[in-house]
């Protein structure tokens, strides 16, 4: 058995959504200039070159990389050897999330979905939280935009439809976002479990790095194949035309029932920020 | 690049074509979701507007809060698919652009012809650039809707690309 006070993830929460307010992952930074480097049109290349300088400019002035500091997703997998004391943990992480977002002057962009009146604090933050094996707590904090958000989309395919069916619907997902998500994207996708699962997986898919492939070979192939048919789109970044529609596909998958076939298609923009921290 | 003072001429305008790189300065008004459902509750009402919308640009934002030493935090544009409702009527009312992101509905681009109008596309995600080029941000109306309202923005080489041009040519 390990105590940990809930006001050290507090504390930790609350560094890591500074951090991830400011700061591209490290990989989306190299996906973003090697998408550059092979963009041959010229207005796509030019809104390349913006976004990059961009991102150096957020570091330089320590401000928001983009004004869309999202909802704050943070995942938890807490080892059931670990005994939490202190303060409720969902109170204790919407603490760090407060906090964060008044001192890093991020946009509070959480609001009530029928009276739209805003919560004015940017909480309550998405918690998942998973009971794993030892006695750490792995945390994984995603500040994750609406622009793109709202390009996502869940398909309960039939099971024949197979892995046809499962890349056509990826790229049918971005093919529609088209230049609204603010493309080149990041593709989040679930396979399988139920529709909630699904949707979950999609979720987790994106605080993959980029350029990372599933370990399971067959899954890696949809991610080659789907990627490859999105940047054959011709949507490229901004919407501009060219070849960098997307960064990356990330698929996570579940066991399913013998009668279906979910898949959900969560959409990241270019803005891929992501913190990870075990304690 | 074209250097274009704000507000824009007919002429100017005219002059635009789909695809052409700009950099913007003068005054622009943001205003996204929960402003334009307030702009048409004061227009269906007979209301004035708290802002004079002839050859105003409107751009799409909802910024970040300022840092004190900053005019403005960071402020890229937002999806405008969402406002693809609004902005023809709007645009007939006497706006004389638009900045946002992403692709508008052939309505909008439609109005955009019929009034000799513009619509620009910031680039999306670039908020912290666009953040720096403002130079001076005041909220001047529905000031409860917090990042919603409407700040009239002072801004100085703002980047964008024409997306829609007054002769329904597209970059899109």
């Amino acid at each position: 058995m390990r105590k940990i006070n809930t006001e050290v993830i507090e504390k930790k929460i609350y560094e890591m959504a500074l951090h991830a307010g400011v700061n591209l992952t490290p990989a989306c930074k190299t996906a973003m200039n090697n998408a550059l480097k092979t963009e041959k049109n010229g207005a796509a290349a030019f809104a390349l070159e913006t976004l990059l300088k961009n991102a150096e400019t957020a570091v330089n002035k320590q401000m928001p990389v983009c004004q869309d500091t999202g909802m704050a997703v943070v995942l938890l997998e807490i080892g059931q050897e670990v005994f939490l004391e202190g303060k409720p943990l969902a109170k204790a992480v919407n603490d760090g999330v407060k906090k964060a977002y008044a001192d890093g002057y991020f946009r509070k962009s959480v609001c009530d979905p029928i009276t739209r009146v805003n919560t004015g604090d940017n909480t309550p933050a998405v918690i998942h939280t998973e009971i794993v094996e030892g006695d750490k707590i792995s945390i994984t904090f995603m500040p994750k935009g609406f622009g793109s958000e709202n390009m996502s989309r869940l398909f309960m395919l039939k099971p024949a439809q197979g892995v046809d069916g499962i890349i056509g619907a990826i790229v049918e997902t971005v093919k529609l976002a088209g230049s609204r998500p603010c493309p080149p994207v990041y593709v989040g996708v679930g396979i399988g479990g139920t529709f909630d699962t699904c949707a979950f997986l999609a979720k987790k898919a994106l605080t993959r790095d980029i350029g990372t492939s599933n370990p399971r070979g067959d899954i890696a192939e949809i991610e080659r194949v789907a990627l490859e048919k999105i940047n054959a789109l011709d949507i490229g970044c901004q919407g501009f035309h060219g070849s960098a529609t997307a960064l990356g596909v990330a698929c996570e998958w579940a066991p399913t029932h013998i009668a279906g076939l979910p898949v959900a298609v969560n959409i990241q923009c270019h803005c891929v920020r992501c913190e990870k921290a075990v304690l | 690049m074209k250097n274009l003072q704000l507000p824009l001429t007919k002429e100017t305008i005219k002059s635009l074509r789909a695809g052409d790189s700009v950099s913007l300065s003068g005054t622009i008004l943001t205003a996204r979701d929960c402003a334009h459902k307030r702009i048409f509750g004061y227009l269906k009402d007979g209301k004035p507007l708290p802002f004079d919308l002839k050859d105003a640009v409107i751009y799409y934002a909802g910024p970040c809060p300022a840092k004190p030493d900053m005019a403005s935090g960071s402020c890229g544009p937002t999806t405008s698919a969402r406002m693809d409702s609004f902005a023809p009527a709007l645009l007939n009312l006497g706006l004389g652009a638009i900045i946002g992101k992403g692709e508008m509905c052939g309505e909008v681009r439609e109005a955009l012809k019929r009034n000799v109008c513009v619509y620009f596309a910031a680039i999306g995600g670039a908020g912290a650039l666009y953040g720096n080029a403002i130079k001076k941000s005041e909220c001047i109306a529905f000031e409860d809707l917090l990042s919603e309202a409407v700040y009239k923005l002072e801004v100085e080489n703002f980047p964008a690309v024409v997306a829609f041009d007054c002769f329904g040519g597209s970059i899109y």
